[in-house]
């Protein structure tokens, strides 16, 4: 399955030594991984792991006590949502986080709010720039919405669709940004076979057309191992097991934490 | 099947993107506007400007005006009484202060000072939000109106210690003050509330719209998308305050002629969010809906009765209108949160596929 697109490139993000703590439990202790340009990186590890802790620090949602993040060559100990938005990293979330109260439509075009310009007094009179601006990201917009197969329900309120297509939703509001590095939450849990069938495609083709660099939660093993280039395992917030999915898989430690214990 | 969109093939976004992309509905607009602008200044009565289509519609800007900040941002204000009052009381001291420059222009600048006045109170909603933002906004409807009462400068230091409208003119036409005509001010007033209405609309249908929207729904994903919370809440707090501030203005100079501190106390503030809540949250045509209903029940309950032959007691009347507009909020929160606009989308729905069930 996975035909060996764009080869990887230079790093992309690198996390060192990243530890973070709630009170009394440290979801992350001294983690470090990188992520090179056009690959497919995944996080995997049982539940509580601190998967999600990792995917919050590297937007800037949580501030990790300890380490240091480097993305596009800049190195920050913490951070920042805006920035992190700006400077190309999207995301999805394991708990769907859509906006609830507008369409399918509105919520893709949120997702290109900061590549927007027009000022308020432009957009109240909805005229010349404003209207073009908002005609041409609209248009980009119905790219990705002909791309994930939503065109019938790009009207429709995201609170009435069902589970499956809001994350697919979720997704073409992340790809509306034109992320460099897309950070996906768990983007197939609670799916049936066939929704992870194209999940899994327009995941590959984002990759393989965009070039975008992909990190993903999964627990689908068969998933992980299939679009995978490189793995990374956490247990109990450290980092036990790194590498290609092969490799990943035929180790000890893992095998104990993690994949013993499904099978 | 009479209300459908079949047929009407949008070839464009630009058709698509149109705030209203049904034919039936522009057509509806049009006939709004027609009886708006022309049939009720040459056939409606003084009492029907004066006592119900002014008042109608200066309240349907102010609904609109909290509409932006309650239902579109989902931030719970209770001090739009008094932003109404900062209206009212900057555009009388910038017409006593410059006389020689239009009252029209003032009451446009006045809903400046009003915005300015919100981004101070809406400094708070970063850190706090519902009941909380609401206390704080409660806050500001108390301090604001202690310093109608107690800053006679505002006032000009009228004995009265009340706003008394000066006559202002546009030319020859008589604007303001008690030698104006209902029927000036009325076109006056719904001028001003189409336009705004319009802008509002362009904006809530844009990147503005769509990131209060977001930041209602989702703050934490609106905020890792980029987009910043505080300035996006005190644009919200801004425009809407602007809103009620030019409500607020036109309340008093083209509607009571005069007004007290107490023209803006806490009820001014309830009686607007009761409109935004019956009418809908999130929907420009349900201010206009809620100030319809709140507005116009007493009024229908005063007349209609008497015109069958049982006249109801004024006190009455006040308390049925208190009952049913308090059964209806009951009604709407818990069944319908976004009011009779959403029951009004849901008739049209039916109207599109009658006479068949689906
Ligand atoms: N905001 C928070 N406050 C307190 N504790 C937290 C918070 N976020 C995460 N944790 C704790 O950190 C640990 C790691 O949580 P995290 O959500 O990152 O796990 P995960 O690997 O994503 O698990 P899952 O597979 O269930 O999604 C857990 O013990 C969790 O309780
Ligand atoms: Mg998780």
């Amino acid at each position: 399955m996975s035909a060996k697109r764009r080869p990887p490139g230079e790093v992309l993000l690198k996390v060192e030594n990243i530890s973070l703590s709630f009170g009394g439990v440290r979801a992350l202790s001294d983690i470090s991984f990188e992520i090179r340009r056009h690959e497919v990186f995944s996080i995997i590890g049982p539940n509580g792991a601190g998967k999600s802790s990792m995917l919050n620090c590297i937007n800037g949602f949580y501030h990790p006590q300890g380490g240091s993040i480097t993305y596009k060559g800049r190195t920050r100990r913490q951070m920042r949502p805006h920035e992190v938005a700006s400077q190309g990293i999207a995301r999805t979330f394991q708990n769907i986080a859509l906006f609830r109260g507008m369409s399918t439509l509105d919520n893709i075009m949120t997702g290109r709010s900061l590549k927007m310009r027009a000022g308020l007094l432009a957009q109240a009179i909805r005229f010349g720039p404003a209207l073009k601006e908002e005609l041409e990201h609209r248009e980009f917009c119905e790219r990705i919405i002909d791309f994930l197969e939503i065109e019938s329900i790009r009207k429709v309120p995201v609170g009435r669709l069902p589970y499956g297509l809001q994350k697919r939703v979720e997704l073409g509001r992340a790809l509306a940004a034109e992320p460099e590095l897309l950070l996906l939450d768990e983007p197939m849990a609670g799916m049936n076979l066939e929704e992870k069938r194209d999940m899994c495609r327009f995941i590959l083709d984002v990759n393989d057309e965009f070039g975008t660099t992909i990190c993903m939660i999964e627990h689908d093993m068969g998933v992980v191992m299939d679009i995978s280039d490189r793995v990374v395992v956490l247990d109990y917030g450290r980092k036990i097991g790194e590498g290609q999915p092969e490799e990943v898989r035929s180790n000890q430690a893992v095998i104990d934490a993690y994949l013993g214990v499904q099978h | 099947m009479f209300y459908r969109e079949a047929g009407q093939y949008k070839t464009s976004y630009v058709a698509d993107q149109a705030v209203f992309p049904i034919r039936q509905d522009r057509y509806g607009i049009a006939i709004i506007l027609l009886v708006a602008f022309v049939a009720i200044p040459f056939l409606g009565s003084t009492f029907l400007l004066q006592a119900v289509m002014i008042p109608f519609l200066i309240y349907s800007l102010a609904a609109i005006g909290l509409n932006l900040l309650t239902g579109y941002t989902g931030l719970l204000s209770l001090g739009t009484g008094a932003f109404m009052g900062v209206g009212a009381y900057a555009c009388y001291k910038l017409t006593s202060v410059f006389p020689e420059v239009n009252i029209l222009v003032w009451i446009i600048a006045s809903g400046f000072v009003a915005a300015a006045i919100g981004i101070l109170f809406g400094l708070p909603s970063l850190r706090i939000k519902g009941f909380y933002l609401a206390i704080a906004t409660l806050a500001a409807q108390f301090f604001l109106q202690w310093c109608f009462v107690r800053i006679p400068w505002l006032v000009n230091y009228n004995v009265s210690n009340a706003i008394e409208v000066p006559q202002r003119q546009l030319g020859e036409i008589i604007l303001t003050g008690p030698n104006s005509t209902p029927l000036t001010r009325y076109m006056v007033v719904l001028v001003i509330v189409v336009v705004m209405t319009w802008l509002a609309s362009n904006i809530v249908h844009g990147r503005i719209g769509r990131m209060w929207m977001a930041v209602r729904d989702q703050d934490i994903a609106a905020e890792l998308m980029g987009i910043r919370l505080l300035p996006t809440k005190l644009l919200a707090f801004a425009v809407s305050s602007f809103y009620c501030g030019v409500a607020g203005a036109m309340l008093v100079f083209l509607w009571y002629g005069g007004a007290e501190a107490d023209t803006f106390n806490i009820n001014q503030s309830f009686f607007v969010l009761f409109m935004i809540i019956i009418g809908g949250l999130g929907s420009l045509l349900g201010a206009y809906f809620g100030a319809a209903l709140i507005f116009g029940l007493p009024i229908l309950l005063r007349y209609v009765p008497a015109e069958l032959g049982l006249p109801l007691h004024s006190a009455t009347v006040e308390h049925l209108s208190f009952l049913v507009v308090g059964v209806l909020i009951i009604f709407f929160l818990i069944v319908e949160p976004h009011g009779l606009a959403r029951l009004w989308q849901i008739a049209k729905q039916k109207l599109r596929v009658w006479p068949f069930p689906y």
